[in-house]
């Protein structure tokens, strides 16, 4: 089938749409003037004050902090529950509840656990944010395993249990690795989602500075105003993302188009 | 029995997760919601109406269908932006269609606050769209883009639309494609196929587009706080402000048991929708 002139107009127009404020963003950050949208010349001088910048420093720390650990406990915890879910029989309340931390509105989530900790006088943290980033993060490697385990033969796990293999050889040695693309698919985007999380994170993390992460960061400093280190450290942030995001879409080529 | 105990070592962890963090914490605040609010700030266990009532006052009421509209446009206009991309999709040779899909995901895996930034960046007095506006001889004068609505609806439409574009794609792509051929070689002309043929197959992943920009539009709090004007412009920088400024946390709670109320009864419609198209799939 061929695509009209207008449709494939339609799509040009609407790829610039998505692209064009981040390519504009990007270009800005080598912007040698402090000006934000006038071009005055290359230059680096944005990203090395980012580098020297301590707060910035500190809060890309604690965001990686958060981002592994809330990353591994939701894959281990996500992958038990995806393969536990398919292997048994359907049921819509539990899919209801496993789709529901993808829908539920950020701020509800963030001020139910807000008051959730503080009515256990629960001291606030980066733990409390990892706690509550292993929410959303578990379902979406549910989601991805899930998509990978419906395509498995699951025929192959009697056939390997009538060969005398015990439970925990099958999982490891026929289950496993053909979920794994799924698996690490399902924690590269959790990591990814956890890196860029915010609202949950403002919400949960406590008063002080001591626990910022960097999309807190980031939103101090948008409020404040328009800079040229704002759009050096967008430049980078959003490079990992869309790396981290293409090595998911690689380790599991049905992840996004399912 | 061995099933049953495999079962629940497998499910017990996740779904005490979920329950302990999502399920308990939602149900202490939907409890919240018909208490009275403490002198400084705390909970004071009375309970009352009052939170709801209050919600019902002309001012919050009126932040309530503000909302609602913004979320309906952005509704909309993702609609109308996403369906002719994934219909153009659909239309690209087989080779480059996954690619084109990750294309128009990629940028909704990245930093919602920057995504939300750009546009500030794009649509301010400054921007490239004012400049380009002056260059062109359009307008001599910059336009006042940001810090209103339309500011509020671009960001919105631009950060959802993605997911759009994906579910009606998904729909498309499991339309019988014969039944077009045969619209087509009964001479109906291309727009009555479309009306006629192929939306009524693809409405399903419209609806699934749809509640998902709504819903995520009428509970948002950050393009409303970044790109609108004013302090209380939707529902979710309402619930913000009780939570973190009023310090008023039970009527907070009484507005987010009104944001879930509304995705409870969205989700319930699209699966409505969809359980009804999928009768009507088996029965032809």
């Amino acid at each position: 089938m061929k695509m009209g002139a207008g449709l494939k107009l339609h799509l040009v127009l609407f790829y610039a749409f998505l692209y064009v404020p981040i390519l504009v963003l990007m270009a800005l950050s080598f912007n040698r003037a402090g000006l934000p949208t006038v071009w005055t010349g290359f230059s680096l001088e944005w990203y090395g004050k980012l580098f020297t910048a301590d707060p910035i420093i500190k809060a890309a720390r604690n965001t990686l902090i958060v981002a592994v650990i809330s990353t591994v406990l939701a894959t281990v915890i996500g992958t038990a529950l995806a393969v536990g879910v398919e292997t048994r029989r359907k049921s819509s309340a539990l899919d209801a509840v496993l789709f529901a931390p993808m829908i539920i509105p950020d701020i509800v989530l963030a001020i139910a656990l807000l008051s959730f900790y503080s009515f256990l006088n629960v001291t606030l943290g980066l733990h409390s944010i990892i706690l509550s980033h292993v929410v959303f993060n578990i379902a979406f490697v549910v989601a991805v395993v899930r998509t990978r385990m419906r395509n498995f033969d699951h025929s192959i796990l009697e056939a390997s249990a009538d060969l005398g293999a015990s439970e925990f050889t099958t999982f490891r040695r026929v289950l496993l690795p053909a979920i794994a693309p799924g698996v690490i698919a399902g924690a590269l985007l959790s990591f990814t989602l956890s890196v860029d999380e915010f609202i949950i994170a403002f919400f949960t993390a406590g008063p002080g500075s001591s626990s910022t992460t960097l999309p807190m960061q980031i939103y101090a400093m948008i409020r404040f105003g328009v800079t040229p280190e704002i759009n050096a450290m967008a430049t980078i942030v959003m490079l990992v993302s869309f790396t981290l995001v293409l090595v998911a879409q690689r380790a599991d080529k049905e992840v996004f188009t399912r | 029995m061995r099933n049953t105990l495999k079962s629940v070592i497998l499910l017990a962890p996740g779904l005490g997760w979920l329950a302990l963090f999502m399920v308990i914490p939602c149900a202490l605040i939907f409890t919240y919601a018909f208490f009275e609010r403490g002198v400084y700030g705390g909970i004071d266990y009375i309970f009352t109406f009052e939170n709801f009532q209050r919600a019902a006052d002309p001012l919050y009421l009126g932040i309530f269908l503000r909302s609602a509209k913004i979320a309906g446009l952005a509704t909309l206009f993702a609609i109308l932006l996403a369906y002719p991309a994934a219909y153009a999709i659909t239309r690209a040779p087989q080779r480059y269609q996954t690619a084109l899909l990750i294309f128009v995901i990629l940028p909704f895996w990245s930093n919602y606050l920057i995504r939300t930034y750009a546009w500030i960046v794009m649509l301010n007095r400054e921007g490239l769209i004012n400049q380009s506006l002056i260059g062109l001889g359009v307008t001599s004068e910059p336009l006042p883009l940001l810090y209103n609505n339309f500011a509020v609806i671009v960001g919105l439409v631009y950060n959802y639309t993605p997911f759009v574009v994906l579910a009606i794609y998904s729909s498309l792509n499991r339309i019988n494609r014969e039944t077009i051929e045969a619209s087509e070689d009964l001479g109906a002309p291309g727009f009555t196929t479309f009306r006629r043929v192929i939306l009524p197959q693809t409405i399903t992943g419209v609806a699934a587009g749809g509640v998902f920009v709504f819903v995520l539009s009428i509970g948002n709090f950050i393009t409303p706080d970044l790109l609108g004007g004013g302090r209380l412009q939707m529902v979710g920088n309402l619930i913000y402000d009780q939570f973190l400024s009023a310090r008023d946390w039970p009527f907070g709670a009484a507005l987010s048991m009104f944001l879930i109320a509304v995705m409870m009864a969205l989700l319930f419609t699209q699966a409505v929708l969809t359980n009804r198209a999928a009768g009507e799939g088996r029965a032809s």
